[in-house]
């Protein structure tokens, strides 16, 4: 087991020195020149291209590739991943003040589509072929059809602008605050984010809920004198659920996908909101840490993910 | 409360259908026996007579087959009309069960003590934790299980497949049942350790007193442990009686034909003679006699008549057999198989 | 052997019809009535979502053709005199912040949106299908080092690298193709892994490896043909996922920049309040647009997988 853990990790390390490696030649590749980028158009006058020339000098990026590379993996190791072309700030510590709120908006929409996929997928499974059963596959379908950016529209359309009843953008009132107020400003994109979850959970939770019902141990249980409900939830669903956390760790950076893009809709101040703006100016220290990260992210769940289905499951661990 | 003119369980002309796309599968079409309190009934038969779907169909397990004739009486109440609730006050109380594979009958996520207090619990409600975790322990050791206080811990995959049919066999007797239906008990274990679970069975069996229907297709487990033999062919029984008496005196030439197959050890092994021929299909079962297409015996009347179960024989056990020639088996001398 | 069997594993008729129909393909005697291609066919047509989606679609196809006949107005012409006007006569829906007409955008858009979401997928698969080809022809490590790549790529968010590609190599709607292949490869590689594994084994392939056929023509002659219907379902599948990235990435303004216009970017205006409030002539169309297009795309996506192979059937 500890070997297995240990090997895991190891791959998944080397893994994100590649990534690493990958974002950086892309950045190199990319056009534009950094030094350029950090200069306003309306300050580049006569003879400061000796100038520029001479902070490329300074910066090293007339250094052979391999060094340019070893330095930044060296300050990337340290935590340093250069400054914002636009703010001049720190690049780690623009991340890391966006995290908070991306993490607050992922977390609640996962716990949103626990609440809907457990119950629905398993009130699916037991009347195969009902309403529920198709109301459930329509969601499904529903959710990987319908742009969720579209959604968050509607629902602004909806909710913020006729009903009133919800705020549209932002974490928080300008001046107001507390825990209520940014709970307002949380419903909706956390709403549409869990539902958009909640789709393929759904499939899973009915799909392997079904392959539970009919093994031996459920007639077992049944033959026990032991109710519908009871039969259920104590034994199908126990075993159906057991590798949830490995599909809840393969989901997330699916969601984080989705929440990059609600973000930007409901002015959410996260990590995808940093990065889309990031994008749109080119400012490519950002867009850097910003995929280091969500690589980091993915390798982490996907660790976690391996791990705990070795673990979980008492049917694996001796084997 | 009991009725006492009627057996413990009767079952009466019993009808048991699966829709599937190609048609309607009669798994089991007019099956008739009945079991005395305390009696050992074994019910033979090859993969697909019914046997099975029988078993199943007392407690109402057959999740996607459809009774279509027929009443399961238990102490005089049809099981079939009664409520959900009462069902559930049987199943694992009254009525236990052993299934054939103690590899996938057990929870594999809950310990073996859980899953035998829960059948305690669910029906004594009284009953407080630490008093069924007690109870579970004793009858864990009852069934011969060393140890019982650590195994009561264990999940299932830390058990052996004798020591899972040993669980197995604890958590049905749990409640004391009157009536024990074991399927297959022993077919998914070790030849070594079958001898073991049977040895078991019986010390449950007296243990319990409980009436017991074994299904099982080993004749030699039937001769061991039974005091009577229903012989099921194509969702029919086709002969019945006292085990001595349909394993000396066959009176139908099924089981005339399970018996020539049965490897013995006063004859050599190329005297074995399985049955020539397959089951027949239950979507399009033969006319008239369903075993006809593999009988020696059959003639025209067997291709369009459908022999009735009749007593046969005049021994002091009732005898019975669903075969138009039985007499004509009578004069074959047959040999004994114990 | 419990007496459920006959009633559990007898086979599926039509099934069963099926490989008796691709064993006499594949021994060379065509089978005129019977063909896998042609049952699959006969399968679809009566699955009623599945048709009703793809008369959408063919509907939405002539639309985005015709567009230039359709259209009274051009989907580029800038007027400023005209800006954000609710519908009428002239402007059936309107026009956008420039005074460009929205129905015509939204029938131009459909062109860039389809063309995006079949190329994309197109790529998307024949990349796959070389990949897997490869991973199971040659095996071993080359196999390994395949398919743990797939794995890696599948378990990244598309969207998210997508961004991060458009972000660096600057939005285009090349760029937006390769990207979107770039991140979907792996789901057709497997497949076409698989498929050809089992080819591989098939007793004909020996024989035909054995007359000293090269790789290349076993790929074509044996695998793809064997490969197809879970291809073209697959394919199918990704249409849909690649109109929907191109729609988050141009609603984004990472993808098809305008003045040419595509359903995402016809949103991007999208991002304020008072045009969200009050000129919903701008955001609705498009966005239902996507919608409906993207639901038609997978109502046939999963009416072809039920169709090619009727064992897995009845949704999962």
């Amino acid at each position: 087991m500890t070997a297995f853990v240990v090997r895991r990790i190891l791959v998944n390390i080397i893994v994100f020195i590649l990534i690493g490696i990958g974002v950086f030649l892309l950045v190199r590749a990319a056009p534009g020149d950094p030094v350029r980028m950090m200069i306003r158009p309306e300050d580049l006058q006569e003879g400061s291209e000796a100038f520029i020339q001479g902070r490329r000098e300074e910066l090293g990026l007339n250094d052979p590739i391999l060094v340019q590379y070893a330095r930044w993996f060296l300050d990337a190791l340290t935590g340093d991943l250069g400054s914002s072309f636009i703010s001049r700030q720190p690049v780690s510590g623009l991340l890391a003040e966006r995290l908070g709120p991306t993490i607050l908006l992922m977390s609640t929409a996962l716990g949103i589509s626990l609440l809907i996929a457990i119950p629905l997928g398993t009130v699916a499974a037991i009347r195969r072929n009902t309403s529920v059963d198709y109301a459930a596959a329509a969601l499904s379908l529903g959710v990987i059809s319908i742009p969720s950016f579209f959604l968050g529209i509607v629902a602004i359309y909806v909710f913020s602008l006729q009903l009133g009843w919800l705020p549209s953008s932002g974490m928080s009132t300008p001046g107001g605050g507390g825990g209520t107020d940014v709970l307002q400003h949380l419903i909706m994109p956390a709403a549409i984010l869990g539902l958009a979850g909640a789709g393929p959970l759904t499939r899973y939770v009915r799909g392997s809920l079904i392959d539970e019902l009919s093994a031996d141990y459920v007639r077992t249980a049944e033959a026990k004198g032991g109710s519908p409900a009871r039969v259920v939830t104590r034994h199908a669903l126990r075993n159906s659920l057991i590798p949830l956390i490995t599909i809840i760790m393969i989901n997330i950076p699916q969601m984080l996908a989705g929440a990059v893009v609600l973000e930007q809709v409901f002015a959410w101040p996260g990590m995808g909101q940093l990065a889309v703006r990031a994008v749109t100016q080119q400012d490519y220290p950002v867009i850097v840490g910003f995929a280091l990260y969500v690589a980091a992210l993915v390798l982490i769940c996907n660790l976690i993910a391996d791990i705990a289905y070795a673990i979980v499951d008492p049917r694996v661990k001796v084997s | 409360m009991d009725d006492n003119t009627e057996p413990l369980l009767v079952i009466d002309d019993l009808a048991v259908e699966f829709r599937t796309d190609e048609g309607v599968v009669k798994a089991v079409d007019g099956a008739a026996f009945t079991i005395d309190r305390g009696e050992i009934v074994g019910v033979v038969g090859e993969s697909g007579s019914g046997k099975s779907v029988t078993a199943m169909s007392i407690l109402g397990l057959v999740k996607s087959g459809r009774r279509v004739r027929g009443a399961i009486r238990f102490r005089g109440r049809d099981l079939g009309t009664l409520p959900a609730k009462e069902l559930r006050s049987i199943r694992g109380a009254e009525i236990a069960m052993i299934f054939q594979d103690p590899m996938t009958a057990l929870n594999p996520v809950v310990t073996i003590g859980r899953q035998i207090v829960e059948a305690l619990r669910l029906h004594d409600k009284r009953l407080s934790k630490a008093a069924a975790r007690d109870r579970a322990i004793e009858l864990l050791a009852l069934v011969g299980m060393p140890d019982a206080a650590a195994r009561f811990k264990q999940f299932p995959h830390e058990f052996s497949g004798g020591m899972r049919q040993r669980a197995m066999i604890a958590m049905a007797i749990a409640n004391g049942p009157s009536l024990l239906i074991a399927d297959e008990p022993t077919t998914a274990l070790d030849v070594t350790i079958q001898a073991q679970v049977l040895d078991l069975l019986k010390v449950a069996q007296q243990e319990t007193q409980a009436a017991t229907l074994l299904i099982t297709h080993d004749l030699g487990v039937v001769a061991e442990l039974a005091d009577r033999v229903v012989v099921m062919y194509a969702g029919r029984v086709v002969e019945q009686g006292d085990v001595t008496t349909v394993f000396t005196a066959p009176r139908h030439p099924y089981t005339v034909g399970l018996l020539e197959s049965l490897p013995r050890l006063d004859r050599d092994v190329d005297e074995l003679h399985p049955i020539p021929g397959s089951p027949p299909s239950l979507l399009a079962p033969p006319p008239g006699c369903p075993f006809h297409p593999r009988c020696p015996l059959a003639r025209d009347r067997c291709r369009t008549e459908r022999p009735e179960l009749r007593v046969v024989g005049n021994g002091t056990a009732v005898h019975r057999t669903a075969c138009h020639f039985a007499e004509e088996l009578a004069a074959v001398p047959t040999e004994v198989t114990r | 052997m419990s007496d459920l069997r006959p009633s559990l594993d007898t086979p599926d008729v039509a099934a069963a019809e099926e490989v008796v129909a691709a064993e006499a393909t594949a021994t060379g005697v065509r089978t005129q009535r019977r063909s896998p291609a042609a049952m699959a066919v006969r399968r679809f047509k009566r699955n009623k979502v599945a048709v009703a989606g793809g008369v959408f679609l063919l509907i939405i196809l002539v639309l985005a053709l015709f567009a230039p006949l359709i259209a009274q107005q051009s989907p580029t012409a800038v007027d400023l005199g005209q800006i954000r006007r609710p519908p009428s006569g002239e402007h059936w829906l309107g026009t956008d912040a420039s005074g460009r007409d929205v129905f015509a955008r939204l029938l131009y858009a459909a062109r860039v949106s389809l063309l995006v979401g079949v190329f994309a997928a197109l790529v998307s698969v024949l990349l796959g299908t070389v990949i897997g080809a490869v991973a199971g022809l040659f095996g071993g490590w080359v196999d390994t080092l395949l398919m743990r790549t797939a794995d890696m790529v599948l378990s990244f968010p598309p969207i998210v690298v997508i961004i991060v590609l458009a972000g660096l190599l600057g939005p285009s709607i090349p760029i937006l193709i390769i990207a979107i292949a770039a991140t979907t490869w792996p789901t057709p590689a497997r497949l076409v892994r698989g498929v050809t594994l089992t080819v591989r084994e098939r007793e004909y392939l020996h024989a035909a490896r054995v007359a000293g056929a090269s790789r290349g023509w076993l790929l074509r002659k044996h695998i793809v043909p064997a490969a197809m219907g879970q291809i073209v379902v697959v394919g199918t599948l990704l249409v849909a996922q690649a109109i929907l990235a191109e729609a988050v990435l141009s609603f984004l303004g990472l993808g098809v920049q305008p003045p040419q216009a595509s359903w995402g970017n016809m949103l991007n205006d999208a991002q304020s309040l008072t045009v969200i409030q009050s000129m919903p002539w701008l955001w609705l169309p498009p966005g239902l647009a996507i919608a409906a297009t993207v639901l038609a795309v997978n109502f046939v996506g999963d009416g072809l997988r039920d169709a090619v192979d009727p064992r897995q059937s009845g949704r999962s």
